[in-house]
């Protein structure tokens, strides 16, 4: 079996064994890389075949001297361009930081480097994150691997693509309404978004602080409980980062059953709007958990209605104020032949950003004027506490909620670019456990007739990924979706 | 109470320091009326007494001792600047000519 089609685990296990060496990983992905990129362009930059093998060597010369193995050691990871690499570009998918070679490492990164992983390379992404289909990045869109025609989601499309496309064995995105679940759900992949402060965003560029969030995008529920084991924690450079003991996520996929557990499902995620497929899927994939011991209940969130709203205004009210610090002086682009500082700043900005980031950088400034300020963000921080108590009160009766990731399976390419409140409605089903911060997972549930992935959402209480993961391990475990791969023709 | 003057694009361009072409202008100024006639929506919930969202995860603030660490080099933080001199961000006339 080749080398890349293998999973996190399983290659982990291959390498610990003696079975295999970081050379022959690496020279197995650059030949992937060399065959499948050109088509679906997951990465915005590639680490060169020089490094790659050199690092690669470097891990074989040091284990002939201990012999000792970490987690990752060896295992090639793919990393979403807005993730600070020391050294290595990182772009955010913008003209803005085009050739910004950030002077240290996100505090995930450092995490990582301990278990000297092969770092493949910076996945594509919407610029700055800001939106659901890469389609908004500087560097041209990514392609979803069952279906070349189709975006694989955003903004972490990339890193989805990436890993269904055996381009990587598995990858860092974030997600800040949706963007680990919705692309990993449109490329069949598992992605988990972790609880608000479980992982340190140090060195994350920030879009809107109270939302951002780090995690895994694998192939396997226990892949991702890996990667998460190895980025957790609490941080000191992050004040957000939680001071709370880090299970070993490893152990929570372990039970093939969820006995035991009560499983919330909410109506308000079933109603107008989902795709007849979607919701046949999600209802077959409910059964399965029933099946499994789970105990099935009805519940209802009611201000779910109000999350797209409520997000548009949050998430674009923090991000016009973090992204002015795009002004040209420290680092970033700056436009040529400005004659006065206020005019460098327009300029610089004007020709730096896209259209998308333009447009939520004025919604932003917008809703926090003079004048609009309460009727805006004010309303929206009231009616985000409403959307947290509701789920405060259902996580007293369940203990997860299950749902659809997104409405439909991904959509074509170009489809909806035009009509940006249609791009955010996509957004609908993961918002809602962004705006809360809590635990919430992608993992495939099925296919369309189109032959396009579906996507399970499970979310959890604050700070219990293990729960979240257990149930879809139990999954997982319990089908076959995983065993389903894009072929792409090379 | 949704709707956006042209004008009032402008205005709120200037605020975000951005310079919006003739085409951008009414691009933007239909755009966010759109945006903004479907988020009015949010006026119709009651949240009256309902506290704003302070914090996403009820956590206790993280506060560390007042101590001096280490950080960036001169040299690393000036290498991305467009424009640097003898230590200095180097930017055009502030106060115009």
């Amino acid at each position: 079996m080749s080398l890349f089609k293998l999973t996190l685990k399983e290659l982990q296990d291959k390498f610990t064994a003696g079975e295999v060496r970081a050379v022959e990983i690496a020279r197995a992905y650059l030949l992937r890389l060399s065959q499948v990129e050109p088509k679906i362009k997951a990465y915005i930059t590639l680490t060169s075949k020089e490094t790659l093998l050199q690092q690669a060597k470097a891990i074989d010369d040091g284990l002939k001297a201990w012999r000792k193995t970490q987690p990752l050691m060896a295992m090639p990871l793919g990393i979403k361009d807005n993730i600070c690499t020391e050294g290595i570009r990182t772009t955010c998918g913008s003209r803005m930081l085009e050739n910004f070679v950030p002077p240290y490492n996100a505090s995930v990164m450092g995490g990582l480097q301990n278990h000297q992983p092969l770092i493949l390379g910076k996945t594509n992404l919407d610029e700055f994150a800001m939106g659901s289909s890469t389609e908004h990045s500087a560097f041209g869109p990514s392609r979803n691997p069952w279906n070349q025609k189709y975006i694989p989601g955003g903004s972490s499309g990339g890193s989805a693509a990436a890993v269904a496309a055996d381009e990587c064995v598995a990858a860092l995105g974030s997600d800040t309404g949706g963007s680990i679940r919705q692309p990993a759900a449109c490329c069949g992949v598992v992605g988990l978004k972790p609880t608000y402060g479980r992982v340190s965003r140090y060195g994350l560029i920030a879009f809107a602080s109270s939302l951002d969030q780090i995690g895994p995008i694998t192939k396997t529920v226990t892949d991702a409980a890996i990667l998460l084991n190895a980025i957790a924690g609490f941080d000191p450079k992050d004040s957000t980062s939680a001071i709370r003991e880090v299970p070993d996520f490893t152990k929570a996929v372990k039970k093939k059953d969820v006995k035991k557990l009560i499983i919330g499902v909410p109506q308000e995620y079933f109603s107008e709007g989902l795709d007849s497929e979607v919701s046949e899927k999600v209802q077959d994939a409910i059964q399965v958990l029933q099946e499994l011991g789970g105990t099935i209940q009805e519940v209802t969130l009611p201000s779910t209605e109000r999350a797209i709203a409520t997000y548009y205004l949050i998430a674009t009210a923090e991000a016009s104020s973090n992204l002015a610090r795009y002004d040209g002086v420290k680092f970033g682009f700056r436009a040529k032949e400005s004659r006065e500082l206020a005019d460098m700043y327009r300029s610089t900005r004007s020709q730096g950003f896209g259209p998308e980031v333009k447009r939520r950088i004025m919604l932003g400034t917008y809703a926090l004027s003079a004048g609009y300020y309460e009727a805006y963000y004010g309303k929206a921080q009231a009616v985000r506490t409403l959307i947290q108590r509701e789920f405060d009160a259902v996580f007293q009766e369940v203990d997860l909620l299950v749902s659809p990731v997104m409405p439909t399976p991904a959509f074509q390419l170009g489809e909806r670019l035009d009509d940006p409140l249609q791009m955010y409605l996509s957004d609908i089903y993961t918002i809602p456990a962004s705006l809360s911060g809590l635990p919430a997972i992608s993992i495939p549930c099925g296919l369309s007739t189109m032959g396009l992935p579906i996507g399970l959402q499970l979310m959890g209480r604050p700070f219990e990924e293990a729960t979240v993961l257990r149930a879809a391990y139990a999954y997982e475990q319990a089908t076959n979706w995983r065993m389903k791969r894009p072929v792409i023709r090379t | 109470m949704a709707s956006i003057t042209q004008q009032e694009v402008e205005h709120v361009a200037q605020l975000a320091r951005l310079d919006l072409t003739e085409a951008e202008k009414p691009m933007f100024a239909e755009q966010l009326n759109h945006i903004l006639s479907y988020v009015d929506q949010l006026q119709r919930v009651s949240t009256e007494g309902v506290p704003l969202t302070a914090s996403v995860v009820q956590e206790d603030p993280v506060l560390r001792e007042d101590n001096p660490l280490e950080c960036l080099p001169m040299e690393k933080a000036l290498a991305n600047a467009p424009e640097a001199h003898n230590g200095f961000f180097v930017v055009p006339n502030i106060l115009g000519k």
